[in-house]
């Protein structure tokens, strides 16, 4: 069981749940920058919580499934086609031996997810499938794919019936928690945060997003190492606050002026250059509340599938 | 040896009548699913905070406890787990460390190769010639910090403040594997291939990370390394 890459667009990658574990030596936890694709897509394929897909960041993909596969796009807006007739996202898709499946460039949003029955089968490495491209670890050879590439797919039974799920709702808004140099921050500066539209820049990567805006003039100075982690937002003298995403480094040195909350991650992925977003903030129940609902719809979203295989 | 490698080098925070080792740290939020505790970066508050990583790593094995410069962090799922639990966990672990402040890990010994490409700006920069800078490099006793920045990379305090050198003002888009090199008051090796703003001094064969190894990284925080100098 393979699938060929005949174009990756600008970034594909191979990415899982991620590398937990060993942040503590240096190694990022890294996967897919929109988890909740991810788990959405691999329940449509009927596929183990963890199995590796693709993302795709933009669009622009385009793959032959060499034999008979089922499929799902979740994640940002894109226009596909399979063998030239349109396919539906957030939808379980079946594909004879042969076809090709061609991405266009997301409308909305910056990645999209690509889960096939059975998931991506490279080798597990500390762990995970996840592609690490600062330190070119783990996915296809430890790199971003290139047309050419075979990927091999772990064998399963697909699933049978039709499914279908309605895509969760993005919004401009990130839901925050205050960070630790959130009180050392001048009022006007902690104002500027909340009240100000930010636009993700050109630079963004999966490592961070690089937020475009007025700048924050402020006088904090650079902390000692601390660990960060995906949704911090780090405040660089330069006043352009960065949101770190799943590919951020273990450790950094900024001020934390604010945190995103858990069930926002997702979202705060799939900003594409030249999106604004806000911050709201919001307290710690308020976050609990919200990632307890995201996992009850997920459970919800198992359980419903589970009777279609 | 030299004149130069036989001076004494001490770290600021070595020094005694140093009281920082005591005094209680903050403990924060980091977002609802972490919790930091803070102390203040120095040698003595260092090697407590190994000894509470440890005893951390080993009673509470589903937070993911991570070391930095005078602080640890923990990150934990809060739905499965309350913040409470794990802030009176870091505040254990702390009263714990208090009698194992002395904790010391292995001695590593790093063969390097001085030919780095900015060995002669170091040595430009310390008024020295760059056999003094590698005396120096090599005379000084090193202790591995914590983990970070790239997969097995390690922070290392005990340079020499003499050869303590500005990074470079446009990073290198490729180090290599290996390299050894000094930005600002740090030392360091780069794990693997990765863009870098030091000054490379040297370059060592061994591998400080690899994943397929059981244990995938050379170094661990508490660590001392020393540095020797190899013709090739």
């Amino acid at each position: 069981m393979t699938l060929t890459i005949l174009k990756p667009g600008p970034l594909t990658t191979v990415q899982d749940m991620g590398r937990s574990g060993y942040a503590g030596i240096g190694v990022p936890t890294g996967g897919a920058c929109d988890p909740l694709a991810l788990r959405v897509g691999n329940l449509l394929v009927a596929n183990a919580e963890q199995a590796a897909g693709l993302e795709i960041s933009l669009g622009g993909l385009c793959v032959r499934f060499d034999q008979p596969a089922v499929f799902a796009l979740t994640g940002a807006q894109v226009s596909a086609t399979l063998d030239g007739e349109p396919v539906a996202m957030w939808a379980r898709v079946r594909a004879a031996a042969g076809q090709v499946l061609a991405l266009g460039y997301a409308e909305t949003g910056a990645r999209i997810m690509l889960c096939v029955c059975g998931g991506v089968d490279v080798p597990l490495i500390l762990g995970s499938r996840a592609t690490g491209l600062l330190a070119g670890l783990g996915g296809f050879a430890g790199r971003a794919l290139a047309a050419g590439d075979v990927l091999p797919l772990a064998a399963q039974q697909p699933p049978q019936g039709a499914a279908v799920v309605r895509a969760p709702g993005r919004g401009g808004v990130l839901r925050v928690l205050p960070g630790p140099e959130w009180p050392l921050l001048e009022r006007r500066v902690q104002q500027g945060l909340l009240s100000l539209p930010w636009r993700v820049g050109a630079a963004s990567n999966r490592m961070g997003a690089r937020l475009e805006g007025n700048a924050l003039a402020h006088t904090l100075a650079e902390l000692d190492s601390h660990a960060v982690q995906p949704g911090l937002l780090q405040l660089p003298a330069s006043g352009q606050p960065i949101l770190l995403l799943a590919d951020a480094q273990v450790t950094g040195g900024y001020p934390r002026p604010l945190v995103v909350i858990q069930a926002d991650l997702w979202r705060a992925a799939q900003f594409r250059p030249g999106e604004s977003l806000h911050f709201v903030e919001v307290g710690v129940k308020d976050a609990l509340a919200a990632l307890q609902a995201q996992r009850d719809w997920l459970a919800r979203l198992a359980r419903m599938l589970a009777q279609v295989r | 040896m030299s004149k130069v490698a036989a001076a004494n080098v001490k770290q600021p925070a070595d020094q005694p009548g140093n009281q920082s080792a005591g005094a209680f740290p903050s403990i924060q939020p980091l977002g609802e699913a972490a919790l930091v505790l803070s102390c203040g970066a120095s040698l003595p508050v260092q090697r407590r905070l190994w000894a509470a990583w440890h005893w951390l790593k080993a009673r509470h094995g589903d937070v993911e406890w991570v070391l930095g410069m005078g602080n640890l962090t923990g990150r934990f799922d809060p739905l499965r787990l309350k913040a409470g639990k794990i802030e009176r966990a870091l505040e254990a672990a702390w009263a714990a460390s208090e009698g194992a402040a002395d904790y010391h890990g292995k001695t590593v010994e790093v063969p390097v190769l001085y030919n780095g490409a900015d060995l002669a700006t170091v040595a430009a920069h310390a008024g020295l010639s760059t056999a003094e800078v590698i005396d120096l490099h090599t005379a000084g006793s090193y202790t591995v910090f914590c983990l970070g920045f790239l997969p097995g990379f390690a922070y290392l305090g005990g340079l020499d403040a003499r050869i303590a050198c500005p990074r470079r003002a446009t990073p290198r888009l490729k180090v290599p594997a290996g390299a050894v090199g000094i930005g600002g008051e740090q030392t360091g090796i780069y794990p693997l291939v990765s863009p870098g703003g030091w000054q490379l001094i040297g370059r060592t064969r061994l591998a400080l990370f690899d994943p397929g190894a059981e244990s995938p990284v050379l170094l661990a925080p508490g660590d001392e390394v020393r540095f020797v100098a190899v013709r090739a």
